[in-house]
C-alpha cells in the first residue's frame, strides 16, 4: 500500500518539477522579436501618450518598446544601473548631469508640455485664475493652505522645488503640517489632493486624462516658469555592453524625427493637444 | 459612493464578458507567474519542510522560528532585494532577468517558500509524532520517510500550498519593483489595479479587484473539491 502511494507521489513530484521548469524557462525566455526597454516617467504613461505613439513605431520597425514608468529620479537611477536602453524623462539639469557622468553620450530635446497648479474650487489661498506661479505659491505658504508634494525626486517634484525656490520660499524652514510629501506618483498625488482638498503641482497631460477630479480644478496656469521639457537619451553602450544601442538609437531617431514629432503633436484628449514637439529647438 | 460600486461591478462584468484580449493577457500572465512560483516553492519547500519536521539537530528551534518569521517578510523588501540581485549592476545581472516575468517568478517564490516550508514543517511534525514509531518499525527513517509522510499529509498540505498561492497572487509590492509593470509584458492583475488607481479610474481598478477575488475564490473552490473527491477515493 505504502509503496504504491510513494511511487505515485514521486511521479507527481517529478511532473511538478518538469512543469515548473518549463514554466520558468518560458517566462524567463526573451521575447521572440526585437525589443528595447525604455525607462520613462509616470506622466508620459498616465497621460496615454505612449499608448498612442509606440504602436506606430513598433509597426514601422518591428521593435517592441517595453516601458517601465517611474519618477524621473528613479528612471535615471535605472539607467545608471544599466537596466534600461533608453531614458525618456523630464528634468533637464538632472539629465545633463547624467550625460556629464558618462552614462549617456547625448541628450536630445523631444517635446514640452506645461505644469498646472491644481487646487480645490473653494480656493483657500485665493489664487484661482491668476497666472503668477511665484505669487500663488507665496499665498499658499502664507495661508498655510494644504499642499501635496510628490516628494519622490521625480521631474515634477524637482520642478516644484525649483518653483518654491524661485518664489523665495525656503522649504527647509517653511515646511509644516500644511506641506505633505507623499512620495508617490502623479496620479496618487492627484487622488490624495482630491480627497483632502489640497493644492498640487501636476503636468497638464496627467491632469487632462485624470478621472477622479471631484472638487479639483486648475488654479494657476500659463506662467512661463511652468514650462516642462522632456528629453531622451541612449544609455551609454560603452558602459553597459548589453545595451541595445542600434534599436535604442532607432527609437530615439524616430521620436525626434518628423514621424515621431508628428505623432506626438497628433495626440489629443477631448480635442486638447497634450504635448508640443520641439526636437528642432537645440536649446530646449 | 453607491455609484462607485455600481460602476465597479459594471466594469468587472464588462471585463469578464467582453473578454478583452489585453485583460485576458493580464489574467494569463498573473496565473502563469503565480503558478510557476507555487510549483517551484512546492518542489523545494515540501521536502525541506518535511525534513525540518522530522529531524532534530542543534539550532533547529532557531531555524523554525526564522522560517516562521520569514512568512511575514514584507513583499516590498523581498522585491528590493531581488531587484538589487537581478539588476544589471547586481551579482546576477548577466542573466538579464530584471523587468521580465522570470524576475516576478523569482520574487514570488522567495515570498511563498517560507509559507510552504513552515506550514509543511508543522503538518509533518504532527504526523511524525503520531506515526513515527510505526514508520521506524518498518525501517522508514530520515529522508526515506519524507515521501510517505508528505503523501499522508497531502490534504493538509494542499492548504499550505493554497496559502502560498494566496500570498503570491495578492502581492503587488515585489512584482511592481522587479517586473516594472510593463504593459503586455509584466503587467499583472495587482499591478494593473495599482496603475488604474493612480490614474484615478477607481471603478476600473475596483472592477479588476473584483475579478481577482473571483478568480482566487474559483481556484480555492477547485482545490477544495479536488481534495474532497481525492479523500473519498483514498477512503
Amino acid at each position: 500500500m505504502i509503496r504504491i502511494d510513494r511511487r505515485t507521489f514521486v511521479a507527481a513530484a517529478a511532473a511538478l518539477v518538469m512543469a515548473s521548469g518549463a514554466a520558468l524557462a518560458q517566462t524567463a525566455a526573451p521575447a521572440g522579436g526585437r525589443s528595447i526597454t525604455v525607462a520613462s516617467t509616470t506622466s508620459t504613461r498616465d497621460s496615454g501618450l505612449f499608448d498612442h505613439i509606440l504602436p506606430l513605431f513598433s509597426k514601422k520597425t518591428g521593435i517592441e518598446v517595453k516601458v517601465v514608468a517611474q519618477g524621473t529620479g528613479q528612471a535615471l537611477d535605472t539607467g545608471r544601473r544599466g537596466d534600461a536602453d533608453v531614458l525618456f524623462v523630464h528634468a533637464k539639469p538632472a539629465e545633463e548631469k547624467f550625460v556629464a557622468e558618462g552614462f549617456s553620450k547625448a541628450r536630445k530635446p523631444v517635446m514640452y508640455n506645461d505644469f498646472v497648479l491644481i487646487g480645490p474650487k473653494s480656493d483657500p489661498a485665493g489664487i484661482r485664475g491668476t497666472t503668477d506661479i511665484a505669487a500663488a505659491l507665496r499665498a499658499i505658504q502664507a495661508k498655510q493652505a494644504p499642499f501635496v508634494s510628490r516628494g519622490d525626486r521625480s521631474g515634477t517634484h524637482q520642478a516644484e522645488l525649483a518653483l518654491w525656490k524661485k518664489a523665495g520660499v525656503d522649504m527647509a524652514t517653511a515646511k509644516g503640517a500644511w506641506y505633505r510629501e507623499i512620495g508617490q506618483g502623479m496620479g496618487a498625488a492627484l487622488n490624495i489632493s482630491s480627497s483632502m482638498g489640497a493644492y498640487v503641482l501636476a503636468d497638464r497631460g496627467t491632469w487632462i486624462s485624470f478621472k477622479n477630479r471631484s472638487d479639483l480644478d486648475i488654479a494657476v496656469e500659463g506662467d512661463k516658469a511652468l514650462f516642462n521639457q522632456y528629453g531622451i537619451m541612449l544609455v551609454n553602450p560603452d558602459k553597459f555592453a548589453h545595451v541595445k544601442a542600434a534599436d535604442g538609437q532607432a527609437f530615439i531617431d524616430w521620436v525626434v524625427g518628423p514621424e515621431g514629432q508628428k505623432a506626438i503633436a497628433d495626440y489629443k484628449i477631448g480635442g486638447q493637444q497634450l504635448f508640443f514637439p520641439n526636437a528642432n529647438d537645440a536649446g530646449a | 459612493m453607491a455609484t462607485d460600486f455600481a460602476s465597479a461591478l459594471a466594469a468587472a462584468f464588462g471585463l469578464i464578458v467582453g473578454l478583452d484580449p489585453a485583460f485576458l493577457g493580464v489574467v494569463a500572465l498573473s496565473l502563469q507567474v503565480t503558478l510557476s512560483a507555487l510549483a517551484i516553492a512546492a518542489v523545494i519547500g515540501l521536502p525541506l519542510g518535511a525534513l525540518l519536521g522530522i529531524s532534530r539537530f542543534p539550532g533547529r528551534t532557531v531555524l523554525v522560528v526564522v522560517v516562521n518569521a520569514l512568512m511575514g517578510l514584507p513583499p516590498v523588501v523581498a522585491g528590493l532585494l531581488i531587484f538589487l540581485l537581478l539588476s544589471r549592476s547586481g551579482p546576477l545581472g548577466a542573466f538579464g532577468l530584471l523587468f521580465t516575468p522570470g524576475a516576478m517568478v523569482v520574487a514570488q517564490t522567495v515570498l511563498i517558500l517560507p509559507i510552504v516550508v513552515a506550514l509543511t514543517r508543522q503538518v509533518i511534525e504532527d504526523l511524525w509524532s503520531e506515526y513515527g514509531d510505526h514508520l521506524r518499525s518498518i525501517d522508514l527513517v530520515g529522508a526515506r520517510a519524507v515521501p510517505t509522510l508528505l503523501w499522508d499529509g497531502r490534504f493538509s498540505l494542499t492548504t499550505a500550498l493554497l496559502a502560498g498561492f494566496g500570498r503570491a497572487s495578492a502581492e503587488v509590492g515585489a512584482v511592481l519593483i522587479v517586473g516594472g509593470n510593463i504593459a503586455g509584458h509584466t503587467r499583472t492583475m495587482t499591478t494593473a489595479i495599482a496603475l488604474e488607481t493612480s490614474k484615478g479610474d477607481l471603478p476600473l481598478a475596483l472592477g479588476l479587484g473584483i475579478t481577482l477575488v473571483g478568480l482566487t475564490l474559483a481556484i480555492n473552490a477547485a482545490a477544495f473539491m479536488a481534495g474532497r473527491i481525492g479523500a473519498r477515493f483514498a477512503g
